[in-house]
């Protein structure tokens, strides 16, 4: 597949800091990007250059095969920010109408799709109310449907979920899977990992203004994993450490093994039937994208970052 | 542009199909015509009324002094300052004996002190007294004094400016009144739209919806639309206010009864003068006569012009300044106070000057005032009312709208990229020292 966006050596730097330091890397049309990073990494910024807001001292970006040119290509973006933001005192229909039509549709395309997106999250009986008379989880929902209203290649979405109950949660993960299926690549940003773990093909982890991992899940876990095993015997104690594993805990009935380096895990399943264990379960732990992200992250100084002066 | 309009149309109508757009609209003026009426009112009938008895060694000014509305003068002839509350008199007046030049003293002891304006009268008319007396005493018959009295106030000023060949009847008293409604109006405005366009930024920064928008339109069109859409509410405003003020004193004027119409346009054909003097017109349809007179000696179209084009000027010279001040603001509403004070000043130091302009209005103050965009759409509104281009020479009126507009170029140019940067910072106390260094550095 060909990728639809793709940065390469973007730069931004504040006067006393470089909040993003040449980041390079592709995302795929059609996929779902997870976009990582501790607070102050360097994120909000990164996708600020990616929606045109900011314009990056240097390096560039492309935009489906072209440079990307913020007065036109806009037009093919939805940015759904992490702090919300509609006119309180607007009318919801009005609202809608007003910022898709901001968006380059016209009134008559922007009120189909809006009566199309209000059906389908049942939002009709919400067009003459206004936006402070809804909760947080509504409005959320709200955004969402003005963030894809005008059907865009490229959708952000910077912590889509906080908020919502987990019914919403999951109407709104189906649109996101949906969305992708139809063509549009999302780009997702957050801090929680069980959710990048479940939807993005891809991830991309940035810390302290730079790129510091990149690939799919699957081979991040691949990359990262130590080589864990858990075990479930009916004979626990024949479980020591010896000269294939070290034990490093237990859970319940399972036992984590740590095998070591240069044997094999077929090594210790054949090591314990020759003691004649009974084996119920044996697999391998992965490391959560969690761990990763804390083993990267921690130590760093990247808290610290937040508070720097700008 | 197409999305600047957008906005634009956003701000203008979310606020004049406001209600309370409406009702200030319709309000203002009727509030205006009733607070005239009624100070009018309570001037002639709320004041306090004086009793006041006289003690006169010298025996002429029982009939002399005048009473008025609130002075009534008394000779009673056992009155004293230690009895003239019991009598029930509000002051006694203890008048020395005059002899020759000499000036003297009088003595008024009184209940309750009296106000300026009542000493005043109290002293002109003894004064006159005192004339009249003499005047007398030199001869002259008391019934020729009454017809000199009556028909007193002989003259009239009547001012005319020399334009070349013909010469306009001029109005100080219009001219200054003129120059003081516009130049207050324009400060009110200054600072009722300005704030407006400052807390229509602050709302959308605080309610974050302005990283939506920015990432639809750019920041300069944000703050533009805004500030077009508010100067355009203005501009409804006003023009309502004027449709409103000539509507009502037409109905006014056509609620006269029909002989007092009739003799004021025979006063305005005749121009003032009563046709071979056939009828006397009476008193009020010579009043309106007077009024409507004096109300032409203005030239309105280009005071009405020169009124709206001031007023969107020194909007948009300030109006950019405020977006400004209201992009850099976090929630706390004392971060703008503080920040706004820059920009007030400016405006109500013009108005200061403005107040000057309006008695003098050709010394060099009043000239660069009126080219200075800062002070120029209140101060040149004061002058233009004195006349153009007698008072205020084309070239004048020209440069100082020149640089008005360079100005607001100018200010909308550098609030523009303060504004890019502060609409999207939060949690920062910003200085005007940050927002010079964000006006001044590139891209």
């Amino acid at each position: 597949m060909s990728s639809l966006l793709s940065l390469s050596h973007l730069k931004k730097y504040y006067a006393t800091q470089k909040a993003v330091d040449d980041i390079s890397f592709d995302i795929e049309k059609g996929s779902i990007f997870g976009l990582l990073g501790p607070n102050g990494a360097g994120k909000t910024t990164l996708l600020r250059m990616i929606t045109g807001i900011f314009y990056p001292d240097g390096g560039e970006i492309i935009l489906d095969g072209k440079a990307f040119n913020p007065a036109i290509d806009i037009q093919q973006i939805g940015y759904m920010p992490e702090e919300r933001g509609m006119y309180k005192k607007m009318k919801i229909g009005e609202q809608a109408l007003y910022l898709a039509q901001l968006k380059g549709l016209s009134k008559a395309e922007a009120t189909e799709k809006i009566k199309y997106w209000f059906k389908k999250f049942e939002m009709e009986s919400w067009w003459n109310k206004k936006v402070e008379d809804l909760s947080k989880g509504m409005s959320q929902k709200l955004q969402f449907v003005i963030t894809v209203l005008h059907e865009p290649k490229l959708i952000i979405l910077d912590e889509p979920f906080s908020g919502l109950d987990p019914l919403n949660a999951n109407l709104i993960k189906e649109e996101i899977y949906n969305l992708a299926k139809k063509g549009s690549t999302i780009i997702f940003s957050t801090h929680r990992m069980e959710q990048v773990e479940e939807i993005c093909d891809h991830i991309v982890l940035v810390n302290l203004g730079k790129k510091i991992l990149d690939g799919t899940v699957a081979d991040i876990k691949q990359q990262f994993k130590e080589n864990i095993f858990s075990i479930q015997t009916d004979n626990a104690t024949a479980l020591t450490d010896n000269d294939l594993f070290n034990v490093i805990g237990s859970d319940k009935n399972k036992t984590l093994l740590k095998i070591k380096e240069g044997r094999h895990s077929n090594d210790v399943l054949k090591h314990l039937l020759q003691q004649n264990v009974n084996i119920m379960a044996y697999n391998e732990v992965l490391p959560s994208l969690n761990d990763i992200f804390i083993k990267l992250v921690e130590g760093t100084h990247a808290t610290a970052r937040a508070f720097q002066n700008i | 542009m197409n999305k600047t309009w957008l906005i634009i149309q956003r701000e203008y109508t979310s606020r004049v199909k406001n209600k309370r757009f409406l009702l200030i609209t319709i309000l203002m003026p009727l509030l205006m015509v009733a607070f005239i009426v009624g100070s009018a009112y309570l001037s002639s009938t709320g004041t306090e009324q004086r009793k006041i008895a006289v003690i006169d060694p010298n025996g002429f000014f029982k009939g002399h002094l005048k009473n008025s509305q609130q002075l009534e003068f008394n000779f009673p002839s056992d009155v004293d300052t230690s009895n003239y509350k019991q009598k029930g008199y509000t002051d006694v007046l203890i008048l020395p004996k005059f002899e020759g030049n000499q000036k003297v003293d009088y003595i008024l002891r009184s209940k309750k002190s009296m106000g300026m304006m009542l000493q005043e009268s109290i002293t002109n008319k003894i004064n006159s007294a005192i004339e009249d007396q003499m005047l007398q005493e030199a001869g002259i018959h008391q019934d020729v004094l009454d017809s000199i009295h009556k028909s007193s106030q002989f003259a009239e000023l009547k001012a005319y400016e020399d334009k070349g060949k013909t010469s306009k009847e001029s109005n100080a008293a219009l001219a200054s009144g003129i120059g003081y409604a516009s130049g207050f109006l324009i400060y009110l405005t200054m600072f009722i739209y300005g704030s407006m366009v400052m807390r229509g930024v602050m709302e959308e920064k605080t309610n974050r919806i302005a990283e939506v928008i920015i990432s639809s339109v750019k920041p300069f069109e944000l703050m533009m639309g805004k500030i077009i859409g508010i100067g355009a509410v203005g501009l409804t405003q006003f023009l309502l206010w004027i449709v409103l003020i000539t509507t009502l004193s037409s109905v006014a004027l056509g609620m006269l009864p029909a002989d007092i119409q009739h003799q004021v346009s025979t006063l305005q054909q005749s121009n003032g003068q009563m046709a071979g003097g056939m009828m006397q017109a009476s008193e009020s349809a010579q009043r309106i006569y007077n009024i409507q007179h004096t109300l032409a000696t203005a030239n309105w179209p280009l005071i009405i012009s020169c009124f709206i084009f001031y007023f969107l000027g020194g909007f948009l010279f300030y109006a950019a300044l405020f977006a400004a001040v209201g992009s850099v603001v976090n929630e706390d509403p004392q971060d703008a106070q503080s920040l706004m004070f820059p920009i007030t000043m400016p405006i109500i130091f013009s108005y200061v000057i403005t107040n000057v302009v309006i008695q003098n209005p050709n010394t060099p103050m009043a000239f660069w005032a009126s080219i200075i965009p800062f002070s120029s759409p209140m101060v040149m509104m004061a002058r233009i009312a004195y006349g153009v281009p007698s008072t205020v020479p084309y070239w004048e009126l020209a440069l100082s709208m020149l640089t008005l507009i360079a100005g607001f170029v100018f200010t909308t140019w550098l609030s523009g990229k303060i504004y890019r940067t502060g609409i999207l910072m939060y949690g920062k106390k910003v200085t005007w020292k940050e927002m010079i260094k964000w006006a001044f550095k590139k891209a």
